[in-house]
């Protein structure tokens, strides 16, 4: 039975006549990796605050365990693991003695403190440099220290506010291998905040727009480019070229767009095709391309290059911004 | 026959099982001799910033300061000390006490130092208490964890406190052990009160200026501003304060012919006006206890003090004629504290 771990109901926050969250309703299953998307300023930490009870809301309740965040924060921050943007260790200690205080502050007593330390340390691929101090940690070390010092407490959930910044490529893959690995490993609900959409798109189960404090979708990655794109969710991208015998000159080599919608007339559910850098892109309902390929190959031309094109988030993203602007 | 010595395993455990004792009265220590109990997160908390305190080099430069002018006044008044006593001094007994107020002129004496340097102690502990959390990304993290917002600063004070009456405490010591090896004399049980009483007082004072520092880092965002407005504040309090007084004193001052009354009501006002700055309530207070023969802090009228034989008063009867300063000591300490607290509850935590 999946529970929902994370509620929020009718949210507001208003910064005097500022509305940094406005009336969210979102709820968080037990075990997801959920993604909050949403640009600078969309009202994404100011939600966080508000779950781990540091602020309060203006309206509307949040309930994160079933344990109300306004009301009780220490039994939500006992059970919620929360990474800030920017995390901060104390730069005189070594990395193990900022593990330690942390753990005593979540009452553990010395020894096990030291023992879930240490093996935290090793998880994160730390464990060498636990005795350094951490002024001397590059970024992505305290990053992940960020990420030992959250998992300490044996949290349920782990709230991460964008938790990439500033870290090389491959150093974000790490992380966000390790945090996903580690999800699964312990059955952990993770909140991920960014703005980064490709980051979220490769580990998140569901993900959530944030807007100017407005949730505009929810949904995995899929059901929300169908919901987004209504009428065509699917781009076919197809290179075509007349066969080598029948060509001699290179500009005559490529077929025009009148060619291919003559040859794909008889498919039905293409809605629009265009040709952008001599490859024709050819939208459709549904997945098309083994028919489309089919009517190439039949109608004697080579066909090159096949590529089914889902939408990305980043595609998401932006027709998000198009509409939203539109509105206004 | 018992003899300590033949059985030195013996006298050793012994002694060992009498120190467990002692420290098992203090769970505190107790529990950070033990690896597997919990320890409330409150007093983690301060034993961090305890640790941080002791290793700073801020600190260690201050303690070098105070400690080497305190010696410096010792010093003098240890080669004073012999002349300071006249034939008719009404304190002629208290010649211990003497060690904290003689001076020859050149320096300072003891107590005069502490009033001094103390401001600066509490202001260098307190300056950046929470803003530098909140520079260092440390203090969102800190709170995200299950402790409840107030025990971040209770904590914090509680650890410049426990630090600044270690140090008053210890210094104090010094200079009466100096004292006791240099004069031979040992302090009379109310001269040691008195001495303690006095260690006190400025510890009080100095956690004055220590939350008056703890409330500028709440409410500025850059270290550096809460330690110069924490400064200006000092130095207004000490140099600008009374040269406004003087001002105002000379502007509102009776004639020589006014009748006594007016005289008198015109030193009320000027000692009102002082009385507002705790640095006059220290001074004041110290005075009197260190110089028993202080029998009030106001103006006397030639009736009370006809016929008066000059003496020394108890302790008891000293520690009522400052206990209106302690009280405005302590009323301004904890409006200090108050207002830092309800500041920093009232706010948003965000990282940097």
């Amino acid at each position: 039975m999946v529970g929902n771990i994370i509620e929020l109901t009718d949210l507001t926050k208003k910064y005097g006549s500022f509305t940094a969250v406005d009336n969210l309703n979102l709820t968080i299953r037990e075990g997801e990796v959920f993604g909050l998307l949403g640009p600078n300023g969309a009202g994404k930490t100011t939600t966080i605050l508000m779950m781990l009870g540091l602020t309060e809301p203006t309206s509307g309740s949040v309930k994160v365990c079933d344990i109300n965040s306004t009301t009780n924060p220490i039994e939500v921050k006992r059970r919620v693991g929360y990474l800030p943007e920017n995390v901060g260790f104390y730069d005189n200690l070594t990395g193990l003695q900022n593990l330690l205080f942390t753990a005593r502050l979540n009452r553990l007593s010395g020894k096990d403190a030291t023992a879930r330390a240490e093996q935290l340390l090793d998880k994160v691929g730390l464990s060498k440099a636990s005795g350094k101090e951490t002024g001397k940690y590059s970024r992505g070390m305290l990053q992940r220290l960020g990420l030992a010092d959250l998992l300490i407490k044996n949290p349920d959930v782990i709230i991460l506010d964008e938790p990439t910044l500033g870290i090389d490529p491959t150093g974000v893959k790490e992380l966000l291998e390790l945090i996903v690995s580690m999800s699964k490993e312990q059955g952990l609900t993770v909140l991920f905040c960014s703005h980064h959409l490709h980051q979220v798109q490769q580990v998140c189960d569901r993900v959530g727009l944030f807007v100017s404090g407005k949730l505009l979708a929810e949904g995995d990655i899929q059901s929300l480019s169908k919901s987004l794109f209504t009428s065509s969710p699917y781009i076919i991208e197809a290179g075509v070229s007349k066969p080598v015998t029948a060509a001699t000159d290179s500009s005559e080599n490529e077929y025009s767009v009148e060619w291919i919608s003559e040859v794909l007339r008889h498919i039905q559910g293409i809605t629009n095709v265009y040709n952008k850098n001599g490859i024709f892109h050819i939208e459709c309902s549904h997945d098309l391309s083994s028919d489309i390929a089919k009517a190439v190959i039949t109608a004697g031309a080579c066909l090159n290059y096949l590529n089914k094109k889902e939408y990305g988030l980043d595609d998401i993203y932006y027709r998000y911004f198009e509409g939203g602007e539109g509105h206004e | 026959m018992n003899n300590p010595g033949k059985n030195p395993q013996s006298f050793k455990e012994r002694s060992d099982a009498g120190i467990n004792r002692f420290f098992s009265r203090f769970s505190v220590l107790k529990r950070v001799k033990k690896d597997d109990e919990i320890v409330h997160p409150f007093w983690v908390i301060v034993f961090k910033e305890i640790s941080d305190h002791v290793r700073s080099w801020r600190f260690i430069i201050l303690i070098a300061i105070i400690a080497l002018t305190c010696f410096g006044s010792m010093y003098t008044a240890l080669t004073t000390i012999g002349k300071s006593v006249k034939v008719n001094d009404p304190e002629g007994a208290f010649l211990f006490l003497k060690l904290f107020t003689t001076s020859d002129g050149t320096l300072p004496s003891f107590f005069v130092f502490v009033g001094f340097l103390g401001p600066l102690l509490g202001i260098s502990l307190g300056f950046d208490t929470v803003n530098s959390e909140q520079n260092k990304g440390t203090l969102s993290r800190i709170l995200s964890q299950p402790i409840h917002r107030d025990y971040l600063i209770n904590a914090k004070f509680m650890a410049a406190l426990i630090v600044i009456s270690v140090l008053l405490f210890v210094l104090g010591f010094l200079v009466i052990g100096l004292g006791l090896i240099t004069i031979g004399i040992p302090p009379t049980p109310e001269e040691f009160w008195r001495i303690i009483f006095f260690i006190m007082l400025s510890i009080l004072y100095v956690a004055f200026w220590l939350n008056l520092a703890i409330l500028f880092s709440v409410v500025f965002h850059q270290p550096a501003t809460s330690a110069l407005s924490c400064i200006a504040v000092w130095l207004f309090l000490t140099v600008f304060y009374n040269l406004i007084v003087s001002l105002i004193a000379k502007a509102i001052e009776p004639s020589a012919l006014a009748n006594p009354y007016q005289v008198f009501h015109y030193e009320k006002i000027i000692m009102t006006l002082l009385r507002i700055l705790p640095s006059e309530l220290f001074s004041d207070a110290t005075t009197t206890l260190l110089m028993p023969s202080v029998r009030s802090l106001g103006p006397l009228t030639m009736e009370q003090i006809y016929g008066a034989i000059p003496g020394p008063i108890p302790l008891g009867q000293s520690l009522m004629l400052v206990w209106p300063q302690i009280t405005g000591l302590i009323a301004a300490t904890i409006l200090c504290f108050v207002l830092s607290y309800v500041s920093f509850m009232k706010r948003e935590i965000r990282s940097r």
